[in-house]
């Protein structure tokens, strides 16, 4: 069975688990211990966990001296810090200087919910996505999430991770196969296609079973690693269906909307559609009024899908 | 190393870092020639390094968190080993391994990839912590400009240092008294500099001259030599292009000038 587990218990449950095998693994920490989780982890590994206190830029620039010692240091913030705060000291210190920090961004978008703007990251793959080397992923439930912590922490490469912390819709069985590289086509289908990530893939699987209703077959992706993309499932999809929605929990500036789009224009041109933040800033609401507000629901997508749908007959 | 050696090692390494940024045209000279002295104190006396083994363990490491005087440190390695001296002359080249800034990925020797002003020293932080937690013994050395000072993240790892009680990191300032936009003082001042830095839990030792091979021998191992719970940091007073005429003129200028293949022959006949 799926788990119904919050997603920060199981970033804290593998984490303790691959340091038991692993000395080389080491968390740095920005005050954000009872948030993050690894507060739980401080009695059992305490001289592996260094708290720099409220200095993202130091955390990150203090990971990075660790992995060129020959560390694997795991930082946690808010995703908003874990990005837009620390933006050049990920690009240099981390990725051009290639000292491979694991960077996790917790409570991406609206799921900040009531800490509001200044904690919604509505940009951070946006700020990231041009930084050469990263790699930035976002698991979109707890099976996911678990499977892809390995993949993670021992990837060849720095990596920026979403992290929703609560529970989140069961989408993936147990011991899936993860692969960091590798879209997953969740649901075949033949007139459009929805390339989801975080919380909006159980939206885009939501919206499938709809359309199916209507006897419109949607194929559904979690392209769960925005960066680097999957090009070859993501254009297969669009070849197949000729007709897309891109479904975010992000700004549709910068995010995965404009990866798709890039993808797409270069080896498949089909209708897009969008849906995601519309390029404003966040606000302080609960998340099930904020994903109506900024028109992120199941209902929007359906809508969107007809839209691409109606679209592609213009055009052929 | 005896004074003598280690003063004609100096005025070596002028020529070096002078006829690097020469065969370019253009480059950092000043804040590279203030800090010729403490890169030869440390790679000449005081590291634990071996350039047949730049990767070794346990090694001491060297952050130039001033990046931008990448020349001088080059003109030491390469007169210590780790690379082709002629290799200077190719700074700033297509393809080169020897970038204006430092690049841990490019160049044998060195430690950290620097140049973004602030990382560099914190950088260095996480690599004494590192060092702490294998215990192998090394000592992290990092300098700084004293215009970089004025870089918020400074503080950041310094106040983590401070009260890690880092005493395998040891921080020099290569206090020449100018910036690119004029002199520390009028653009953002750093003084009382000595407070500063005890008020975040370090010990400082002040090098009156920062110049003088001697006292900065005296400084740094002393530095290196006192485990006693705290990091270190030695006040470098140095002087922007020292030992270069037409640099040291240039005064707040030298940061980032022309140097032709003449003014390369001036110094030469300056220096010997």
């Amino acid at each position: 069975m799926a788990e119904q587990i919050d997603m920060r218990s199981v970033f804290i449950q593998e984490l303790a688990s691959m340091m038991d095998a692993d000395p080389r693994i080491l968390i740095v920490d920005a005050d954000l211990a009872k948030a993050m989780g690894t507060l739980g982890l401080y009695g059992g590994y305490r001289e592996r966990i260094i708290n720099v206190g409220i200095a993202e830029q130091n955390m990150i620039c203090v990971a990075a001296g660790l992995a060129a010692y020959g560390y694997i240091p795991v930082t946690g913030t808010f995703a908003s810090f874990a990005s837009r705060r620390v933006c050049d000291q990920i690009a240099i210190s981390v990725a051009f200087a290639k000292n491979n920090v694991k960077m996790f961004g917790a409570d991406p978008g609206i799921t900040a919910q009531l800490n509001g703007a200044t904690h919604m990251a509505n940009e951070d793959i946006g700020t990231l996505r041009s930084i050469p080397g990263l790699v930035i992923c976002e698991p979109c439930d707890a099976a996911s999430l678990r499977a892809a912590m390995r993949e993670i922490i021992y990837a060849d490469a720095p990596v920026y991770v979403r992290l929703n912390r609560k529970a989140a819709p069961p989408v993936y069985q147990d011991n899936t196969p993860f692969r960091l590289d590798e879209a997953v086509v969740l649901r075949e289908g033949r007139d459009v296609t929805l390339y989801a990530g975080g919380i909006e893939v159980a939206e885009a699987l939501k919206a499938a079973e709809t359309l199916s209703a209507e006897g419109v077959r949607a194929e559904v992706l979690d392209v769960h690693t925005i960066k680097p993309l999957d090009v070859d499932t993501v254009v297969a999809s669009a070849r197949k269906t000729g007709a897309a929605v891109t479904c975010e929990n992000h700004n549709v500036v910068g995010g995965l909307g404009a990866a798709v789009c890039q993808a797409l224009a270069a080896h498949c041109p089909i209708p897009l559609e969008f849906i995601g933040v519309q390029d404003h800033a966040g606000e302080a609401s609960p998340i099930d009024y904020l994903i109506k507000k900024y028109h992120m629901t199941a209902s929007d997508i359906v809508d969107a899908a007809k839209k691409a749908i109606s679209r592609k007959q213009i055009h052929t | 190393m005896d004074t003598l050696q280690l003063k004609e090692t100096c005025r070596r390494i002028r020529l070096l870092t002078t006829e690097c940024i020469a065969s370019r045209g253009l480059g950092h000279i000043g804040g590279s020639l203030s800090a010729v002295e403490a890169l030869v104190v440390l790679y000449y006396d005081v590291m634990r390094i071996d350039p047949a083994f730049p990767g070794m363990p346990g090694r001491d490491r060297f952050v130039l968190s001033k990046g931008h005087s990448g020349p001088a440190l080059y003109a030491v390695l390469a007169d210590r080993g780790y690379f082709d001296p002629s290799l200077l002359r190719t700074l700033n080249r297509p393809e080169t391994i020897l970038p204006s800034h430092c690049d841990r990925n490019r160049t044998p020797g060195v430690d950290m990839t620097t140049g973004s002003l602030g990382q560099g020293f914190s950088c260095a932080v996480g690599l004494a912590i590192g060092s702490q937690l294998q215990g192998d013994q090394a000592n992290i050395y990092a300098m700084l400009g004293d215009g970089e000072l004025q870089e918020g993240q400074i503080w950041e790892a310094a106040m983590l240092a401070g009260n890690r009680g880092l005493d395998n990191l040891i921080a020099l300032v290569d206090w020449n008294k100018m910036q690119l936009d004029g002199l520390v003082e009028d653009v953002n001042g750093i003084m009382p500099l000595a407070d500063k830095w005890k008020a975040f839990n370090w010990d400082v030792i002040h090098v009156p001259d920062g110049n003088d091979v001697e006292q900065v021998r005296q400084a740094l191992r002393q530095a290196r030599d006192a485990r006693n719970g705290r990091p270190k940091v030695v006040l470098l007073e140095t002087v922007k292009g020292k030992g270069v005429s037409f640099a040291e003129q240039a005064g707040v200028n030298s940061h980032n000038m022309p140097v032709t293949e003449q003014m390369y022959l001036q110094a030469v006949a300056e220096l010997t």
